[in-house]
């Protein structure tokens, strides 16, 4: 631990060199060799338009608006993704039963459902949140389903010979926390993946506010360091979602793997 | 009281080609109250699978096992059962991995932990009590697995080679505690080996097993009084006795 600890800190401030370097780089090219803010903004224009959309008030609307869409696709997708996942892997029947419809609507791309989105839902935000839905669902069934079926067979013997009998009982007690690694792991891949359908789900106009929804905007507006800001907000809250993750789930739930090769 | 009663136990399987694989041939024995019976086969004699059979986690052919009168069909809270793998559950505690059995059986945690911090004594494991499965070597992983077993207060306790992955040093502590921990909780035990010595080491009676089919081949009285001594010329004797009785009469053909 002691040793990763300085390893980290060693990684940060390497990266903080890289991406001051970058900026640094990035308004050279944009204000010295481009000039021209309609093709590249330079860091200085990004920061400018930052600072008028904070004063404005706008830019926390839309994080709202978004962070709903987003709470609505993947909440859907926890509810339905998460059983579904434990039914097909504790029981081969229902594999068999679902697993080639599964196979076959998991490659539509989640952005093809968007006119089915407007005519199932119309212009709310609980179409953009079944977008976002769509991408989410298919990795959080997958890594459960495999999962619960890399639950080595020791491991439900085990509970049974101590009483835990029942399929119920067995899969909240051992196969669940068994797979929860795996679980974990899909869940993070349908954050990432849902949060990147955001954009495409808010650009048919379902709200007034959104990230993805004014990213457009400015676009039309011509206004390309507006869209740099969200753009770069788009990827902080990525980037969040991950660190949420990364350090609390894993920290808390996870705890018992830190010595194991994970 | 504890009796066990194995009756004209056969397990067989069909294989690809059609024909029926005997896996187990009418196998019958007895295993008194506190007895310590050690089942001694090579590999592939079909002792796991007699086990698992006791154990209630297959279904026999045919044949029946019956405890303290009671005939098993499944998994029972009667018998506790030490795999020969690593079966805690990593993302258990200790205690908790110990408290198991009573936690599905409902008791409250006060008095689950007070039970497996007894357990948790005998073992000799404590200052353990909070760690992961990750966190401790291959003896103790299996010395809370031991602990695990008994929490329930079985009858019988089935072991499955449990020292059979660890090296020879940690094995020979391990069966010297398991032997004070006999003593101390007196429960019949049916412990399966391939190793002569261990068998010797560890039984009341030894159980030979012959394979394809499984059958059994001898019983054998250990007469050593306890504490053994492994290095001792007795011991070597009886060693030297049973390794004779298969050589003569249970080798593999």
């Amino acid at each position: 631990m002691g040793r990763h600890a300085v390893k980290d800190s060693k990684d940060w401030r390497l990266g903080a060199v890289a991406i001051l370097l970058a900026l640094v780089i990035w308004q050279f090219v944009a204000a010295v060799i481009i000039k021209y803010p309609f093709i590249l903004p330079a860091p200085t224009d990004v920061f400018a338009a930052f600072v008028s959309l904070l004063q404005a008030g706008d830019i926390f609307l839309d994080i709202q608006a978004s962070l709903i869409h987003f709470a609505i696709g993947l909440g859907l997708a926890l509810l339905v993704g998460i059983p579904i996942g434990i039914i097909m892997g504790w029981s081969r029947r229902t594999e068999s039963l679902l697993d080639p419809l599964i196979e076959l609507l998991r490659p539509i791309p989640p952005l093809a459902w968007i006119p089915f989105a407007i005519i199932w839902f119309g212009l709310t935000a609980f179409s953009a949140g079944f977008i976002i839905f769509v991408g989410a669902v298919f990795p959080i069934i997958i890594n459960t389903y495999s999962g619960f079926r890399s639950v080595p067979r020791v491991f439900v013997e085990a509970g049974r010979m101590l009483g835990c009998t029942k399929d119920r009982d067995l899969i909240r007690h051992i196969a669940f926390p068994a797979a929860l690694p795996s679980v974990a792991s899909g869940i993070r891949i349908a954050t990432g993946v849902g949060w990147m359908c955001l954009v495409a789900a808010e650009l048919f106009g379902v709200s007034n506010y959104g990230l993805g929804q004014k990213l457009w905007f400015f676009y039309s507006l011509h206004q390309m360091d507006s869209v740099v800001v969200y753009m770069i907000l788009l990827g902080m809250i990525g980037l969040a979602f991950d660190m949420i993750f990364r350090y609390y789930v894993d920290r808390h739930f996870l705890k018992w793997r830190t010595g194991e090769v994970a | 009281m504890g009796k066990l009663e194995v009756r004209d136990l056969s397990q067989s399987f069909p294989r690809d080609d059609g024909s029926i694989l005997t896996v187990l041939d009418r196998v019958s024995f007895d295993v008194k109250d506190k007895e310590f019976v050690c089942i001694l086969g090579a590999s592939g004699c079909g002792k796991t699978t007699l086990l698992r059979l006791i154990a209630g986690l297959d279904t026999a052919r045919s044949g029946s096992i019956i405890i303290d009168g009671e005939e098993i069909t499944g998994t029972s809270p009667m018998v506790g059962f030490v795999f020969q793998e690593y079966s805690l559950f990593p993302w258990r505690t200790v205690i908790d991995n110990i408290a198991f059995g009573l936690e599905m059986r409902g008791v409250s945690k006060e008095d689950r932990y007070m039970v497996a911090e007894w357990y948790l004594e005998l073992i000799n494991l404590a200052q353990f009590k909070d760690s992961y499965p990750s966190e401790l070597s291959g003896g103790m992983r299996q010395r809370v697995a031991v602990a695990r077993a008994l929490t329930l207060d079985p009858v019988l306790l089935l072991m499955d080679e449990p020292f059979g992955a660890l090296d020879a040093q940690t094995r020979n502590m391990l069966q010297k505690e398991l032997l004070q921990i006999w003593e101390k909780t007196k429960k019949m035990i049916v412990f399966i080996t391939h190793s002569v010595d261990e068998a010797v080491y560890l039984a009341d009676r030894i159980i030979v097993m012959t394979p394809r089919p499984g059958r059994i081949c001898r019983n054998f009285e250990v007469p050593l009084p306890r504490p053994r001594d492994r290095t001792s010329v007795e011991f070597a004797q009886v060693r030297r006795d049973v390794l004779d009785l298969i050589n003569q009469n249970c080798s593999i053909q």
